[in-house]
C-alpha cells in the first residue's frame, strides 16, 4: 500500500505535485496526549448530500447527473461559492466562507467509512464505534478518552438526548439535553432531593461513585450554564436552534478547561424525495448548520485556536438525483474540518471525477479516503497520540495517508 | 424516510416526558404525614433468599409476591415457573393482549396488510404514503405493548425472562426495512414457544424464520451459477451463517475457520423468503427454500462431509452445531451471567455444561440445575447484578403494582418506549446481531444513574397511576423490607413524601 500524501490541486493528482507538508508528520508535536486541546464532532445523521455540499463544479457528469437539483456553477444565480480547485459550497454555508479565507476551514472529499450496507443504523454504527465492519462494544471517541491525562467528570460532554455510540464505553461522559429542556430542573436539582439521595449514595462502591460522578458533573454543567444564562437575560430569550447549542458548548468549553472532548448531533439529512438544489429542503437545513458551526468557532474566542472540529456522515448519497427529486444513500462523502489550528482553505483527499467508471457500483461517489485517516491526523497532532495510542482508538487500522490536517 | 415520522412522534413522546418530568417534580405535599419507620425484618434470611428468587426468575417482585412464595415455598415457586403451563393466565392481560391483532399474524398477512408501498412507486398520493406508513407503525406499537405489558404483569414470569434473554440471543433488529413488521412474529412465533424448550427447536425455529433470514440477508444468499441466480440473489452472503456460528452457537472462539463460515454460507443458500406473488406454497410463516439458488454441491463443514441433498443439509449443520459441546459451554456460560454473576463461577458453567449435554440441550432441565446449585444459592450472589435498563424500568413498575394495561397504552408507551430508547436499551432496538448485554460493565454509568433517579421519582408522584402517589408502606411490604443499614438510615430520617421516590431508586433497586 502506498503511503501518500493526499492533497488535490487545480485538476491534477499526481504524486509529483504533492507538496511535502507534514512528512514528518508522524513526530509528535507533544511528548505525551494532550491534556489541553479540544475536539468536537458534529455527527449529521441520515447521510447528508456531500455532493451538493462540496460541489465539484468542473465536473461534467455532475451536471449530467443532477438535472433538476444541481448546484449551478460559481458566478450564476444561485451558484456554489468557490472554494478551490473545481469544488464550490453550498450557497447556504455563506456564513462559512469566513472561516475558509481564514484557513480555518478544510474539506476531504470522497472520504468515508468501508461499511457498504447503505443503512443508516448500521453505517453510523460502524463509523461510530470506529472498528471497520464489525461494531465494537464501544465507541472510538470513549477509548480516545481514555487515553487523555486527568480526567474529570465533564472530560466529555454529550449535547443530546442520550449517549451516542461514539461516546459509549468504559469512561464516564456527561451529558446535557439540548434546548431549553437543558435548564430545566429535574428532581436531583432540588437540594432536598439531592441531598438524600447523596446520602443513600454516600459510600464506595461502583454504584455510589457513579453516582457521585454524575452529580458533579451536573451541578458543574448546570453552574456554568446558569452563569451563562445571567449573563445573557438582559437580551431577548434566545432562540432554539443549532446556533443556540453550539453557544452553549462553546461557552461551556471556554469555562470549563476540563471539558477536551464535545458531541452533537443533527438529524434530518435523509433527502430521498425534493431535496431542493440552492434552494430547498437540504438548503434550508445547511443554513442553521453553517450559522451553528460560525457560532461555534466565535464563541469559543480564545479557545478556538486549541479546538478541531469534525462533521462527518454515515455516508454519502447516489451521484444520480432519483425520480422524485432526491438522492438514495450512497457511500462516499466529504467530511468537514475546523478549527484554529487546521490547515484549511484546501479540499484534501483524492478525485476521481464522477463517471460511471470511477463509482463505487456505477452510483456512488467512492471512498478513497478512509474517515479515519483525517481523524487519526487530527489525534496524532492535536491531541498528541502517539502511534500505539492511535491503534487502541481505531484498532486494527493504519493510516495510509499522511494528512497534515494541522 | 419512513422513520421520520416515527422519531416524530417519538420526540413528541420524549418532550411529553421531559415536560411531565419537571412538572412531577414540582411541590411535594406540605403537610408532615407520618413518616413510615423501617423496621427490621423478622425473618431477615428467609426473605432474602425468597426476594433473590423472585429478583432472578422474575422481572422484580409485584405487590404480594413475597407473602404468596414464602407461603407456597420456594421449590414449589420454582417447579410452577419451570412449567409456566401449569399457571393460570391473567384474564385482564389476556384480554388486553386480545386485543392486539397483529401478534398472531403470519409474517406474509402481516405484508399483504402492513407493509407500506416503496417510496417513489408513484401509485399513491403523498396523504395516501402517509397513511400506509402509519398503519404499518400499528405492528410495532403492538408489538411493544405486547412486550410492556407481559413483562409487567404475566403470571409466567419466567417465560417472558427467557423469552426476551433468547430474544437478545438470536437477536434481530426492528428497524431494518421488513422487520419492522416482522419483529413481533418473530418473538412470537420462534422464540416465546421455545424459551423453555430444546434448543435445537428454538435453534431451527430462528433459522427459519423470515425475520431472521431478512435481518441477516440470508433471503439473498444464492449459489452463483445456479439456477436462480439473478439480480440480488447473485452470489454467497456469509452473513447468517458468520453469526449463526460466532453468536448463536459456537461462539468467536468456536474452533470453525473461514472456511466452514463459506460451507456453511453455501449449506444454507436457499433458505429464504416466500415470494408475494408466486406459485411456491412456501410455509405458513412464509419461509421458503428455493432449491433454484441452492449450492448442491458436498461440503465439509467442521471436519464433516455433508452430501449435496438440499434443505437436509442446513438441519444436519444446525444438529451439529446445536449438539457441540463448545455450543453447551457457550450457553451454559451465558445462563450463568445472566442469573448468577456477570463473571459466573467456572464450577457452575461446568455444571450446566454437562445438564446441556446429557438432556440434549433441555433448557428447563438446565435451569432446574442452575437454582438448584449452590453457587445461585450462594448469599454472596444476591444483589450481584446491576439491572439493565429494561430489567429496572419493568421491576420499578412491577413494585409499584401499576396496573399494566393502563401503563402501556397512547402516551405511556410512547414514554417509555422514549425512555428506554434514550437509556439506549430500546426493545427491538439492538442494530448489531449479538443483543444487548446484561453486565454492569455495559450498563452502570453516572448518566444512567441520574436518569433512573429521575424515574423514580417521576414514578413514586404517580406519573403512571393517573397522578396517585405511590404508597411507601405497600411498597416496603412488597420488597420484603429488604434494605441495607444505611438505606434503612436515610428513608427513617427523610421525608414521607421522598421515601418511595428514594425506595424505587436506592441502591437496591438498582441491582437484582
Amino acid at each position: 500500500m502506498n503511503r501518500r500524501k493526499f492533497l488535490y490541486q487545480a485538476g491534477l493528482v499526481s504524486a509529483g505535485t504533492i507538496a511535502a507538508l507534514g512528512t514528518h508528520g508522524w513526530v509528535a508535536r507533544t511528548p505525551a496526549a494532550n491534556g489541553r486541546n479540544r475536539l468536537i464532532v458534529v455527527f449529521l445523521r441520515g447521510a447528508v448530500d456531500g455532493l451538493n455540499v462540496v460541489v465539484p463544479y468542473k465536473d461534467e457528469a455532475y451536471y449530467e447527473a443532477r438535472p433538476t437539483i444541481a448546484i449551478p456553477r460559481p458566478g450564476e444565480s444561485g451558484g456554489a461559492l468557490d472554494l478551490t480547485g473545481g469544488f464550490g459550497l453550498h450557497p447556504a454555508l455563506a456564513s462559512l466562507v469566513p472561516l475558509w479565507q481564514q484557513k480555518s476551514l478544510a474539506f476531504v472529499h470522497a472520504c468515508g467509512s468501508q461499511d457498504v450496507s447503505r443503512s443508516h443504523f448500521e453505517a453510523q454504527d460502524r463509523m461510530e464505534s470506529g472498528t471497520g465492519t464489525r461494531v465494537a462494544a464501544d465507541g472510538w471517541m470513549n477509548r480516545l478518552l481514555g487515553l487523555l491525562p486527568n480526567h474529570t467528570p465533564t472530560h466529555a460532554v454529550n449535547l443530546g438526548e442520550s449517549i451516542p455510540k461514539s461516546l459509549m464505553g468504559k469512561v464516564s461522559v456527561a451529558n446535557l439535553p439540548l434546548g431549553r429542556v437543558a435548564n430545566a430542573a429535574v428532581a436531583i436539582d432540588r437540594p432536598q432531593i439531592s441531598a438524600a439521595f447523596d446520602r443513600l449514595y454516600g459510600g464506595t462502591d461502583a454504584l455510589s461513585k457513579a453516582y457521585q460522578e454524575g452529580r458533579q458533573a451536573r451541578e458543574k454543567l448546570l453552574a456554568d450554564l446558569n452563569a451563562e444564562m445571567m449573563e445573557a437575560s438582559k437580551g431577548a430569550p434566545s432562540p432554539v436552534n443549532f446556533a443556540s447549542d453550539t453557544k452553549k458548548l462553546a461557552r461551556l468549553m471556554v469555562r470549563d478547561p476540563g471539558i477536551q472532548l464535545g458531541f452533537l448531533a443533527l438529524g434530518g439529512w435523509d433527502t430521498h424525495v425534493n431535496e431542493g438544489g440552492s434552494r430547498g429542503q437540504l438548503s434550508n437545513r445547511l443554513k442553521p448548520l453553517g450559522e451553528g458551526l460560525a457560532t461555534l468557532a466565535q464563541e469559543l474566542g480564545p479557545v478556538y485556536k486549541d479546538t478541531a472540529i469534525v462533521v462527518m456522515s454515515e455516508f454519502g448519497r447516489t451521484v444520480k438525483e432519483n425520480g422524485n427529486g432526491g438522492t438514495d444513500h450512497g457511500h462516499g462523502n466529504a467530511l468537514w474540518v475546523m478549527g484554529g489550528a487546521v490547515k484549511g482553505g484546501q479540499v484534501y483527499g483524492q478525485w476521481n471525477g464522477l463517471t460511471e467508471s470511477q463509482l463505487h457500483e456505477g452510483r456512488d461517489l467512492a471512498v478513497l479516503t478512509d474517515y479515519r485517516d483525517p481523524i487519526a491526523s487530527l489525534l496524532q497532532r492535536h491531541m498528541g497520540l502517539s502511534k500505539a495510542q492511535l491503534s487502541k482508538v481505531f484498532p486494527g487500522f493504519t493510516p495510509q495517508s499522511n494528512l497534515a490536517l494541522v | 424516510m419512513k422513520l421520520r415520522s416515527w422519531i416524530v412522534s417519538l420526540l413528541l413522546g420524549l418532550l411529553l416526558w421531559s415536560g411531565f418530568m419537571g412538572s412531577s417534580s414540582a411541590n411535594p405535599p406540605v403537610v408532615d404525614s407520618p413518616r413510615l419507620t423501617i423496621a427490621a425484618s423478622p425473618s431477615p434470611n428467609q426473605s432474602a433468599a425468597v426476594l433473590h428468587v423472585l429478583n432472578r426468575l422474575s422481572f422484580g417482585a409485584r405487590p404480594g409476591d413475597v407473602d404468596r412464595v414464602t407461603q407456597m415455598g420456594i421449590e414449589t415457586y420454582i417447579q410452577s415457573q419451570l412449567s409456566p403451563s401449569t399457571i393460570a393466565l391473567d384474564p385482564n392481560l389476556t384480554q388486553q393482549l386480545s386485543q392486539l391483532e397483529t401478534l398472531n399474524m403470519s409474517p406474509p398477512e402481516l405484508v399483504r396488510n402492513y407493509q407500506p408501498p416503496q417510496v417513489g412507486r408513484g401509485k399513491l398520493s403523498q396523504e395516501a404514503m402517509r397513511a400506509a406508513r402509519q398503519k404499518s407503525r400499528r405492528v410495532m406499537q403492538q408489538a411493544l405493548e405486547a412486550k410492556l405489558m407481559r413483562s409487567v404483569s404475566s403470571p409466567r414470569q419466567l417465560e417472558e425472562v427467557m423469552a426476551d434473554f433468547w430474544y437478545n440471543h438470536f437477536n434481530v433488529f426492528g428497524g431494518k426495512g421488513l422487520t419492522r413488521v416482522w419483529t413481533g412474529a418473530y418473538e412470537q412465533q420462534a422464540i416465546r414457544p421455545y424459551a423453555l424448550g430444546r434448543f435445537r427447536e428454538l435453534l431451527g425455529a430462528t433459522s427459519r424464520h423470515p425475520a431472521m433470514l431478512f435481518y441477516l440477508d440470508n433471503w439473498q444468499n444464492t449459489a452463483p451459477n445456479s439456477k436462480g441466480a439473478r439480480g440480488r440473489f447473485k452470489g454467497l452472503n456469509e452473513n447468517y451463517a458468520r453469526e449463526l456460528m460466532e453468536l448463536h452457537t459456537l461462539g468467536v472462539n468456536g474452533g470453525y475457520t473461514q472456511q466452514d463460515v463459506i460451507a456453511l454460507a453455501k449449506i444454507f443458500t436457499g433458505w429464504g423468503l416466500q415470494r408475494a406473488k408466486g406459485k411456491q406454497a412456501g410455509m405458513q410463516n412464509g419461509f421458503y427454500f428455493d432449491a433454484d439458488r441452492h449450492d448442491f454441491s458436498d461440503k465439509v463443514f467442521l471436519g464433516k462431509t455433508i452430501k449435496g441433498s438440499g434443505m437436509a443439509e442446513g438441519e444436519q449443520a444446525l444438529d451439529m452445531l446445536a449438539r457441540s459441546p463448545i455450543t453447551a459451554r457457550r450457553i451454559s456460560y451465558q445462563l450463568a451471567q445472566y442469573f448468577v454473576a456477570d463473571r459466573p463461577p467456572q464450577t457452575l458453567v461446568d455444571k450446566l455444561s454437562q445438564q446441556f449435554q446429557a438432556t440434549d440441550g433441555d433448557i428447563r432441565a438446565v435451569l432446574n440445575t442452575l437454582v438448584h446449585s449452590a453457587e445461585f444459592r450462594d448469599p454472596k450472589f444476591y444483589n450481584a447484578k446491576f439491572k439493565t435498563p429494561y430489567q429496572y424500568v419493568i421491576s420499578a413498575m412491577r413494585a409499584t403494582g401499576v396496573d399494566a394495561t393502563a401503563m402501556t397504552s397512547g402516551k405511556n408507551l410512547l414514554a417509555l418506549y422514549g425512555m428506554l430508547k434514550q437509556w439506549g436499551m430500546a426493545p427491538y432496538g439492538c442494530i448489531s446481531p449479538d443483543g444487548y448485554k446484561n453486565t454492569q460493565e455495559a450498563w452502570l454509568n453516572p448518566d444512567a444513574l441520574l436518569r433512573r433517579i429521575t424515574f423514580a421519582t417521576a414514578l413514586a408522584n404517580g406519573r403512571f397511576n393517573q397522578g396517585n402517589p405511590v404508597d411507601t408502606a405497600q411498597l416496603t411490604r412488597t420488597l420484603g423490607n429488604n434494605f441495607s443499614d444505611r438505606t434503612k438510615e436515610v428513608l427513617n430520617s427523610s421525608p414521607a413524601a421522598l421515601q418511595a421516590s428514594l425506595i424505587l431508586g436506592s441502591p437496591e433497586l438498582m441491582r437484582r
